[in-house]
C-alpha cells in the first residue's frame, strides 16, 4: 500500500501519482492521510485501484472518476462523486449538497446523511443514502437510481426523466411530474440488488418506489403552471 | 412585415401595433403558448456598422496593404495551461452542439475551422467523433446539463469552456425539442427519445463564483493543468461578470452579446434580455485593465459578427479574438435560395428561416433527419466556411493596415470613431468628427 500525507505534499502532486496509474498501474491500494477538508482530491481517476482517504474531503471528492473504488472515511463536501463514470464511492460519513450529481455510472453509497439535490441530474449511477436526503433531491434524474434508507426533503425528483426512486421514510413532498408508484417484483428485486452491492440490510418491503409520471416530456400548454 | 405589400394611400399602420406585432399577438391568442425559435436578436441594434476606422494619412503612417506583414494569430490560454491553445486567425467557431446540428454540419464546421488554422467548439450533447476527428483545435463545452458529458472527452479536448450563459438567452437554458431527440442524439444525452429536452440554466454542483473557482480547478486537476479554460457568459452585468470570472480563475472570457445565435429559446428572451455586443466589449476590457489582466487573460467576443470590420472593430476595442456561429452556419448554407421554394413549403423564406428548433431546415443542418442531413456535403461546406473564414481575415488585415499596424490585437480604440450617440456612449469611443464621447466631456 501506498500512503500519502496530505500535510507533506500537495492535491496537485497526490493526484498525478493517481492519474499516472492509468499509464502504468504500480500500485493498487493507496491511502490517503490528513486531507483536511481539502478540494479536488482523488478526482480523474481512471485506474481499477483503492483510495481509502482518511478524513474529511472538501469538494469534488472522487470527481468524474472511472474504474477506482474510493472510500471516504469521515464527511465529504459539495459534489462527491460528481459525474463518476463507474467504479465505487463510499463516504463513511455525510454528503454535502449535491452529491453524485450528473453521475453516469458506478456505485455511491453514503452512510451517513446526504444535503440538498443529492443525484442531481444523475444518469445513470446508482446511489444508496443509509441516512436521509435533503430538498430536490433527484432533480431532473435521467437514469439510475436513488436509493434513501431515511427521509427525502421537498421536491423529490422534480422534473424527473427515468431514474428510478426508492425511499423508506418519509418524503416531504413530491417535485413536478414525480409520483409514487406500484413496487412491483422487479423492482423489488432492483432494490434488493442495490442494498446488497451496497452493504446495507434493509427491508425491502419497508420501501415505496417513486418515478416520472412522464406528463412533462412534451410541453403542454396546460402544464404552464407545472414548471 | 414585407415591404411589397400594397397599402392603400391614407391608411397609417401604428408604430406600436405594426403588422408583425398583431400577427404574433393572434398567434398567441390561438396557440396559448409562446413563440419559440432559432437565430438571435432580429431587431436593430447599436452595431460595429456605428463605428468607422479613422485611416492613416498625415499623423498616422500606413501599411502596404499586400505587401506588409500583419499578423493575425493569437495564443490563448497563457495564464495557466501548460499548452495554450494557437490559433492562426483571431475568428473562432462558438459552440453549437450535435443534436441541434446534424453530424454533417458540425463536420463541416471542424473541417472549415481545421484548414484555418483555427478551433471549433462542442455544445450541449458532448462531443461527436465526427468532430474530433476533423477539427485540430476543439473547445469541449462544459455545460449546466452535462449531457454526454465524460472524462474522456474531457481529456480530448483542446480546450475547456465553462459555460454559464449565452447572448441569446442569458439566465436561461437550452431547448431541444422532441422531433430532434433522434435515437443517436437521445443515447448521447441518456433520455427518452422524442421528449423535449430541457437544458438547465445553472450548473447543477456549484453556484456562486467562489463555487466556480473550485469546479475549474477540479477541470484543470482531471487535465492535468495541461489545456486552458475558458468561461462563456451571455452579455448583461458584463463588467462585473468578466471580474469575477478572472477572479475564479479563468484563462479566457468569452462574452456573448444579444446579437449571438440559439437554436431554439423563447422569442422573448431573444429579444428582450441582454445587451448589444457593441455596448458589452468596453466594459469586459474595462474590467479586465483595472485587474492588470488585459491579454493575460484573454477576450473572446461574439454575437452578431460578419465581415472583416466586425472581426477588426471587436479587435480594436480590446478583444483577443472573435467567435461566429450564425455566419458560419450562413457560410456553410444555411438560409440558401436555392431552397426557397422549400422554405415556402414550411412557411418561411430563404433569408428568414429561424424555426432551426422543428428540424425540417432544407439546408440540411439544423435538423436530424436523415434524408435533409444529406444535403449537407461536410467537405463541400468546410470549404466554403474556410474560404469565408479566410476572408474575415484578409479584411479585417486590410483594415489594420491602413491604420498602420502590422498585427490585429494592435487595433485600438483610438483608430474608431462613432456614427451616433448611442454607439459612441456604448463603444466609449468619440462621436465621428468630434472629440465627444458621451459622459466624458469634450
Amino acid at each position: 500500500m501506498k500512503t500519502i500525507n496530505l500535510t507533506e505534499c500537495t492535491v496537485r502532486d497526490l493526484n498525478q501519482a493517481l492519474h499516472d496509474q492509468t499509464v502504468e498501474c504500480t500500485e493498487r491500494e493507496w491511502e490517503v492521510l490528513e486531507p483536511k477538508g481539502q478540494h479536488n482530491i482523488a478526482c480523474g481517476l481512471d485506474q481499477n485501484i483503492s483510495v481509502d482517504i482518511k478524513g474529511p474531503t472538501g469538494y469534488f471528492c472522487a470527481g468524474m472518476n472511472k474504474k477506482a473504488h474510493i472510500t471516504i472515511h469521515g464527511n465529504a463536501g459539495q459534489g462527491v462523486a460528481e459525474n463518476m463514470m463507474s467504479g465505487s464511492v463510499r463516504v463513511k460519513g455525510n454528503a454535502s449538497q449535491a452529491a453524485g450529481a450528473t453521475a453516469h455510472g458506478g456505485l455511491l453509497v453514503i452512510e451517513g446523511d446526504a444535503g440538498a439535490r443529492c443525484g442531481i441530474s444523475m444518469k445513470g449511477v446508482d446511489i444508496v443514502v443509509k441516512g436521509s436526503v435533503g430538498h430536490m433531491s433527484c432533480f431532473m434524474g435521467q437514469a439510475g437510481s436513488l436509493v434513501v434508507c431515511g427521509d427525502a426533503g421537498d421536491a423529490l425528483g422534480d422534473s424527473l426523466y427515468e431514474t428510478h426512486i426508492y425511499v423508506k421514510g418519509e418524503v416531504k413532498s413530491l417535485g413536478a411530474d414525480c409520483i409514487a408508484k406500484e413496487m412491483r417484483d422487479e423492482h423489488i428485486e432492483e432494490l434488493s440488488e442495490l442494498l446488497n452491492r451496497a452493504g446495507v440490510d434493509e427491508d425491502v418491503t419497508a420501501f415505496k418506489r417513486y418515478g416520472t409520471a412522464r406528463q412533462l416530456y412534451n410541453f403542454k400548454v396546460d402544464n404552464t403552471s407545472a414548471y | 412585415m414585407s415591404d411589397d405589400i400594397k397599402v392603400k394611400p391614407g391608411l397609417r399602420e401604428s408604430a406600436t401595433f405594426d403588422r408583425n406585432t398583431m400577427t404574433e399577438i393572434r398567434r398567441a391568442a390561438e396557440t396559448g403558448i409562446y413563440d419559440i425559435r432559432g437565430f438571435g436578436a432580429k431587431r436593430k441594434l447599436p452595431h460595429f456598422d456605428d463605428l468607422l476606422f479613422l485611416g492613416a494619412s498625415m499623423s498616422r503612417y500606413p501599411l502596404e496593404g499586400y505587401r506588409e506583414k500583419c499578423n493575425t494569430s493569437v495564443t490563448l490560454g497563457t495564464r495557466y495551461a501548460k499548452k495554450p491553445i494557437v490559433l492562426d486567425i483571431p475568428v473562432t467557431i462558438a459552440g453549437m452542439s450535435f443534436g441541434a446540428l446534424s453530424a454533417n454540419a458540425k463536420e463541416a464546421l471542424g473541417r472549415g475551422a481545421s484548414l484555418m488554422g483555427t478551433s471549433t467548439t462542442t455544445g450541449d450533447g458532448g462531443m461527436t467523433p465526427e468532430e474530433r476527428g476533423q477539427s485540430t483545435k476543439l473547445v469541449y463545452q462544459y455545460l449546466p446539463s452535462r449531457y454526454g458529458m465524460n472524462p474522456d472527452d474531457l481529456r480530448k479536448a483542446d480546450a475547456i469552456e465553462v459555460v454559464l450563459g449565452q447572448g441569446a438567452k442569458p439566465g436561461g437554458g437550452g431547448m431541444l425539442l422532441g422531433q430532434k431527440i433522434t435515437d443517436r442524439v437521445a443515447k448521447m444525452r441518456t433520455l427518452p427519445m422524442g421528449v423535449d429536452q430541457r437544458s438547465a440554466c445553472r450548473h447543477p454542483d456549484w453556484t456562486g463564483p467562489d463555487d466556480l473557482a473550485i469546479k475549474i480547478q477540479e477541470l484543470r486537476e482531471i487535465t492535468d493543468w495541461q489545456v486552458p479554460i475558458y468561461i462563456k457568459v451571455g452579455a448583461t452585468r458584463t463588467y462585473y461578470d468578466v471580474k469575477l470570472a478572472v477572479k475564479a480563475g479563468a484563462d479566457v472570457i468569452v462574452v456573448d452579446g444579444m446579437q449571438g445565435g440559439t437554436a431554439a429559446t423563447q422569442e422573448v428572451f431573444i429579444e428582450h434580455v441582454g445587451i448589444p455586443t457593441l455596448a458589452a466589449i468596453p466594459q469586459a476590457v474595462r474590467a479586465l485593465q483595472e485587474m492588470g489582466m488585459h491579454r493575460k487573460v484573454q477576450l473572446i467576443v461574439s454575437g452578431g459578427i460578419r465581415n472583416g470590420a466586425d472581426v477588426a472593430k471587436c479587435m480594436a476595442l480590446g478583444a483577443d479574438a472573435v467567435a461566429i456561429g450564425t455566419a458560419a452556419l450562413v457560410a456553410l448554407g444555411c438560409n440558401h435560395p436555392k431552397y426557397e421554394e422549400e422554405f415556402q413549403k414550411i412557411g418561411s423564406a430563404a433569408g428568414f428561416y429561424d424555426d432551426y428548433h422543428e428540424g425540417k431546415d432544407p439546408a440540411g443542418i439544423s435538423t436530424q433527419d436523415p434524408e435533409l442531413m444529406k444535403r449537407l456535403d461536410p467537405v463541400a461546406a468546410g470549404r466554403h466556411l474556410a474560404n469565408y473564414l479566410n476572408v474575415l481575415t484578409l479584411e479585417a488585415q486590410t483594415l489594420a493596415r491602413a491604420c498602420g499596424k502590422n498585427d490585429l490585437r494592435n487595433l485600438e480604440p483610438e483608430d474608431l470613431v462613432a456614427l451616433t450617440v448611442e454607439s459612441a456612449a456604448m463603444a466609449n469611443v468619440p462621436l465621428a468628427g468630434t472629440s465627444w464621447i458621451p459622459g466624458k466631456g469634450f
